[in-house]
């Protein structure tokens, strides 16, 4: 097999059906609102009002009365008898449960929980429910919260900020002094999120008998049930999490852990099956899956070629009230701060921050598209400020093809990667001459039009390297990946896997992947999900790792299987391994002596007589593995390997604004992509024009947006707009495939394809529209509003 | 006090069903709590995310914004009853397995229960049409490209049968 | 999200409905196509004890056309007028509207006096209603009486109706001679309420001046707002570019919109002038 090469393929990269299509299409997903355990329970919340406020009183005895409630639940009683969340950086202090106590630090936050026969019945107790605040000073604003003085969101922290570090990779200031330009800017991340359709839910039982939970949960969260367990304070092997349930949409914010810790604790404490499904106001309000929050300072450095020499980039993220992992999303895009450039130095500060609002969550990406939307803008800006071509002068900036492995001054190698034959593909593909004449011709006609370019990295193979470089207590480095394969009697293979999955295909990929190896039709593989305990060591489907990591792995195994598979025939045809052909499953000699599949698993499960000495009877094979970077802890600099594999995208925008009405309208969208070798073409396209359709609502209409008292001013979906069919345009892909160096198949990661260059394409988009007048516009999302405001500008002067 | 309960005959999927319901039940709680059918989900309850989308007397409408009381007498299509008698995939919804018209798939009953009704009443509809018939249903996972070349290539089909 | 307890009854006559009102009085609450009510319930914003369900009434579900009126039963679905022939052959304007009201499913539950009882600023229906000041029937225990549109919207779901009473049917007034009409409205997304909609409709005679001209704008008021000085300030002129950027200057200082999380004032107000140029540039070019 020759990576990058489809034709080298029997099942990768092919127009193949996925396994998990046909059960959807009939509507028999299994989501955890479709659990039903008998004598189930359900859960609805009392939220907190007020952004900030003393918990003066809590009055529940008339909810308490009412019939068909079973329980309700106080934050001074659930934080007595479990342990605080887990939290991403080192500040202890932060702590957080699944209810207040005593303080609410965020409207929308869950003050108390109600246990009744129905969700209706919950809803009515909840009314029920008399709580006295005391509102106290809030802060909303995180460049405010930052200051001396501020109000402080978690007093015995100390401070509003959770994590802050000045980063220096290279000769930052030497850079600046000799480059004959500079310039600087503020670029402006709105807080969005992917807001899946299904919210969140969790189910669960407690068994007294076996002391064990069982756990059913939406979720996309690495060691879930490790945490889950930790806060329950029971041992790992006492809570069991059903990896089989369908996700409904994640992206990255389907975390729970602190819906499962709530639910986990009324099932132990009710005796009874309880299920929380937050409804969609639950969901927005304290569901806490907001996204990165962003204000971007820049500072670019280059020269009058347009060789850029040097980035000073300030992240000042506001991430709510609490934080899990949220302050790691500015860690992740160390692993490819200066994007596909070859910048030689960067000075990166991120500075998280505490405010008054809902917690964030990770968001597809992890952090890395807002910063592709800042990088981008500087070349953009840069390209302005010199009156020299977009087009031309990435190309001067690229990282070339010959220089793979390229290392970057944060310590990161990006494995491989073709951008200027990519961009050009695109270029070619979008007929780039006809677009040009195209807002040319719009312009003439009194139209504002635009085009909009970006050039962005997908880090893919996610391992967690941020978490030793933002917290050097957290000594994590390894995020491994398995896959267990067995071949049963009938020989019919099935493929096991250990993580939940949120609608990325894992089952297409195991059993694309299996079959390659194994020569063996993927139609007639079987792949299931693992329980917690039955699992074999793995993360989460996060950090566009799956296609490498549980791709990986499955390889692994596979291959494992097939070796026995030729140690059997070896010993039963009395010849060595090495003169043995392997095709289809069968294994023949050149002399033309054979054993077909049937045979050797006959033989592998049946016949100990017929094993070769040291081979365990029955057909199954474990792979675990590591991130192919490996892992290791950061230099003292903060230099480090972040994601293994890096996928390019090439985006081209053709974008209108009614001069008169603002609104803005996309007119043609293409994306050259190149995550090397495609597993299933189908789903890598699929999750492109998705991440571009989402990246297409954080330019231009989503945002959770908060009112002066900090209250979520968007919490329906009246007000959060997530774009329709009718605002996604049609989309172009051009693939091209430059193979990982590192995987088994020359496969990098696509998950969070489209999104990572979409919002900093359309910005491009807008700002070249914005261009002829003079204006420009460095804030997310670009509202109708906002860009009106920009016109009056002009029309001001 | 218990909750007044109130008699409901509607036929469901071509199967008549007698139940007492809560006034207050919605039609998809009903669909999926009472009778178990849990392929119409429920994404927003305040009738903007289309993914509780049904059939009510063959046209296309939102169960979470209809109480089930409501529907007395009411013929409603699930996107269980868009399947062939056993259980697998219809032609539209087959459809949507050969372009991967979804990801997580929980938007996806809705789209195919809206996608069949514009198919009903337009054999041939264009592009437009397609993202007009589509457009009250949100999905996070796919852009829509691929659910339109779906139903593009459903109504290819269909067409190329009724020849 | 689930609504409060209520008590619902499906009503087999308008008098029945009506009687029900008068015993609830504030407690009861009408229910239609309830594509806005149920979501206000489900937030519990609206928390009637009773429900009164009058979709299945046939005398609140005609269409005809009535002298110079199409007169629409009020629970006549938003799909049925929509496709009805006699609407879109002469009050082609209502059909202009309906394609803004939000989206198939919606359209195909949603009733054309459920959207004007209900009385959002920005909706599309009551915005044609005033324009052409359609002529409501109200209904109640009583009899029957009748209301100009343009005195029935007050502010943002509240309006002239009396809890005892129940919209019956609408009058559009039909305008003979050569008639063009044009709806337009600047949403986030296709199928949002609008952040300001405008309709217009004119008659011109066959020198090409203007006959009457009758315009509004949907939410840039707390009510659908027509702005009958409009009409006057067209009447006899010419629908030339020079006529239309006056009216739609003026249109401008009619208004006094508010501002929100997706439009300030300041936008809206703008909007509002430039919808209303385009609107009644269409109609002129619909009246050819």
């Amino acid at each position: 097999m020759k990576a990058g090469e489809p034709s080298a393929f029997r099942y990768i990269g092919k127009p193949r059906r996925t396994k998990e299509d046909p059960r959807f299409v009939t509507g028999r997903g299994r989501y955890v609102a479709d659990i039903a355990l008998p004598g189930m329970k359900h859960i609805a919340l009392v939220t907190s009002p007020h952004a900030s406020a003393r918990i003066k009183a809590i009055r529940t005895d008339a909810a308490r009365a009412m019939e068909g409630v079973h329980y309700v639940l106080t934050g001074e009683e659930l934080c007595a008898n479990v342990d605080p969340l887990f939290v991403g950086v080192d500040a202890p202090k932060v702590a957080r449960y699944p209810l207040a106590r005593d303080v609410v630090r965020y409207a929308g936050e869950w003050v108390v929980a109600v246990v009744a026969d129905t969700r209706a019945l919950a809803e009515d107790a909840a009314e029920k429910i008399q709580i006295d605040y005391e509102p106290t000073p809030y802060v909303l604003d995180p460049e405010e919260a930052i200051l001396p003085g501020a109000v402080l969101v978690h007093p015995d922290h100390g401070s509003n900020v959770l994590y802050r570090r000045t980063f220096t990779w290279g000769p930052v200031e030497e850079d600046f002094a000799s480059a004959k330009h500079k310039i600087s800017f503020r670029a402006r991340w709105g807080r969005s999120a992917t807001v899946p359709i299904e919210t969140f839910g969790v189910a669960a039982q407690w068994d007294p008998g076996t002391q064990l939970l069982d756990v059913w949960a939406s979720i996309q969260m690495p060691k879930f049930p490790d945490q889950t367990a930790r806060a329950l304070r029971l041992p790992g092997n006492a809570v069991r999490v059903h990896f089989d349930v369908d996700v409904g949409g994640s992206y990255g914010v389907k975390r729970g852990i602190k819906h499962t810790v709530l639910v986990g604790y009324l099932a132990r404490r009710t005796g009874m099956p309880v299920r929380f499904i937050e409804d969609r106001l639950e969901n927005m309000r304290g569901g806490d899956m907001h996204g990165p929050d962003r204000i971007f300072d820049m500072q670019v450095a280059f020269e009058d070629d347009g060789t850029i020499r040097s980035l000073k980039i300030r992240a000042l993220d506001d991430v709510g009230a609490y934080a899990g992992r949220s302050p790691l999303q500015l860690g992740k895009p160390v692993g490819a701060i200066v994007g596909p450039y070859k910048i030689t130095s960067v000075e990166y500060e991120p500075i998280s921050v505490l405010t008054n609002k809902t917690a964030q969550e990770a968001v597809r990406g992890f952090g890395q598209s807002p910063t592709n939307y800042a990088i981008e803008t500087a070349i953009d800006r840069v390209a302005r400020h010199l009156g020299m071509d977009r087009i031309a002068l990435r190309k001067k900036n690229f990282i070339a093809k010959e220089q793979f492995p390229y290392l970057i001054p944060s310590g990161s190698t990006y494995d491989s990667g073709d951008y200027v034959t990519v961009l050009d593909k695109a270029l070619d593909a979008v007929r780039f001459k006809d677009l040009v004449a195209a807002r040319d011709a719009a312009r003439k006609a009194g139209r504002l039009a635009g085009i909009g370019i970006a050039t962005c990295l997908e880090p893919s193979g996610g391992n967690s390297a941020f978490e030793p470089l933002f917290n050097p207590k957290n000594q994590t480095t390894t995020w491994m990946d398995s896959c267990l394969v067995r071949v049963d009697l009938s020989g019919a293979i099935t493929g096991v896997m250990n993580t939940s999955t949120s609608g990325q295909g894992h089952e297409t990929l195991v059993s694309t992947v299996l079959g390659e190896v194994l020569e063996r039709d993927p139609d007639t593989i079987r792949v299931i999900h693992a329980d917690s305990l039955n699992a074999l060591p793995s993360n989460s489907p996060v950090g566009s790792r799956m296609a490498i990591m549980l791709g990986g792995a499955a390889a692994g195994a596979a291959k494992k299987i097939r070796a026995a598979l030729m140690a059997i025939a070896a010993h039963n045809l009395g010849v060595p391994e090495a003169s043995l052909l392997y095709c289809d499953g069968n294994v023949s000699s050149k002399a033309g002596k054979s054993l077909s599949w049937d045979q050797l698993v006959e033989i592998a499960h049946r016949q100990f007589h017929n094993l070769p000495a040291g081979l365990e009877p029955g057909l199954q094979a474990k792979f675990v593995w590591e991130v192919p970077t490996g892992g290791g802890l950061p230099t003292p600099d903060g230099r480090i390997q972040m994601y293994p594999c890096y996928s390019f995208e090439a985006h081209l925008v053709l974008l209108e604004i009614d001069p008169l009405t603002a609104q803005p309208k996309i007119l043609k969208y293409l994306c050259g992509h190149d995550c090397g070798t495609m597993i299933n073409p189908s789903i890598v396209h699929g999750m492109t024009y998705g991440g571009i359709a989402h990246g297409i609502g954080a330019a231009l209409y989503e945002k959770f947006a908060f009112s002066d008292n900090g209250q979520l001013a968007s919490q329906t979906f009246m007000d959060y707009l997530m774009p329709s069919a009718l605002e996604v345009p049609a989309i172009g892909i051009v693939d091209h495939c430059t193979p990982s160096p590192l995987t088994e198949f020359g496969q990098k990661g696509s998950g969070e394809a489209g999104y990572l260059g979409a919002p900093a394409a359309i910005a491009s988009a807008v700002n070249d529209a914005l261009a002829p007048l003079g204006q420009s516009i460095d804030e997310l999302p670009m509202t109708p509003l906002a860009l009106w405001e920009k016109l009056q500008g002009e029309r001001a002067k | 006090m218990s909750e007044k309960l109130y008699p409901l005959k509607l036929t469901v999927n071509g199967k008549q069903h007698e139940a007492q319901v809560p006034s207050r039940q919605t039609l998809v709680d009903f669909l999926r709590d009472t009778l178990r059918l849990t392929g119409t989900h429920v994404g927003c309850e305040h009738g903007i995310c289309g993914a509780c989308s049904i059939l009510l007397d063959g046209e296309p409408v939102r169960s979470c914004l209809i109480y089930a009381v409501q529907a007395e007498g009411c013929s409603v299509t699930t996107i269980e009853g868009l399947s062939l008698p056993d259980g697998t995939p219809g032609p539209l919804q087959d459809a949507f397995c050969e372009t991967h018209a979804l990801q997580c798939g929980y938007c996806t009953p809705a789209m195919i229960v809206a996608s069949h009704a514009l198919l009903e009443s337009n054999p041939t509809p264009s592009e437009a049409e397609i993202r007009d018939a589509i457009g009250g249903n949100l999905c996070r996972c796919t852009g829509y490209q691929q659910i339109v070349e779906a139903v593009q290539l459903a109504a290819g089909k269909l067409a190329k049968g009724a020849k | 999200m689930k609504a409060a307890p209520f008590e619902y009854t499906r009503s087999a006559t308008l008098a029945e409905a009506c009687a029900l009102l008068a015993e609830h009085g504030a407690d009861a609450k009408l229910i239609a196509g309830g594509q806005s009510l149920v979501p206000m319930m489900a937030m519990r914003l609206a928390r009637p004890a009773f429900l009164v369900d009058i979709n299945r009434l046939d005398e609140l579900k005609h269409v005809a056309i009535d002298g110079d009126a199409l007169v629409v039963g009020a629970a006549v679905r938003q799909c049925v007028i929509e496709r009805d022939a006699r609407a879109r052959e002469r009050l082609p304007l209502l059909g202009k509207a309906l394609k803004w009201v939000g989206h198939v499913q919606t359209r195909n539950r949603g009733t054309v006096g459920g959207s004007i009882v209900h009385a959002d600023p920005s909706a599309e229906i009551p915005l044609v209603a005033c324009v052409l000041d359609a002529t409501l029937v109200l209904r109640d225990s009583s009899g029957a009486s009748d209301l100009p549109a343009r005195e029935f919207f007050f502010a943002p779901m509240i309006t002239a109706i009396a809890p005892e009473q129940c919209l019956a049917e609408i009058r559009f007034p039909l305008w003979g001679g050569k008639v063009g009409s044009a709806f337009e409205e600047v949403s986030i997304r296709h199928g949002d309420f609008a952040l300001v909609s405008a309709c217009a409709q004119v008659e011109v005679n066959a020198e090409g001046k203007c006959v009457r001209a009758a315009l509004g704008i949907g939410g840039a008021s707390p009510f659908p707002h027509a702005l009958p000085e409009i009409g006057e300030l067209l009447a006899g002129k010419r629908l030339d570019d020079a006529s239309i950027a006056a009216a739609s200057e003026a249109v401008g200082d009619l208004i006094d919109p508010d501002g929100d999380l997706h439009a300030t004032a300041d936008y809206r107000r703008h909007l509002a002038r430039v919808l209303a140029a385009r609107v009644l540039r269409a109609a002129a070019e619909d009246a050819k």
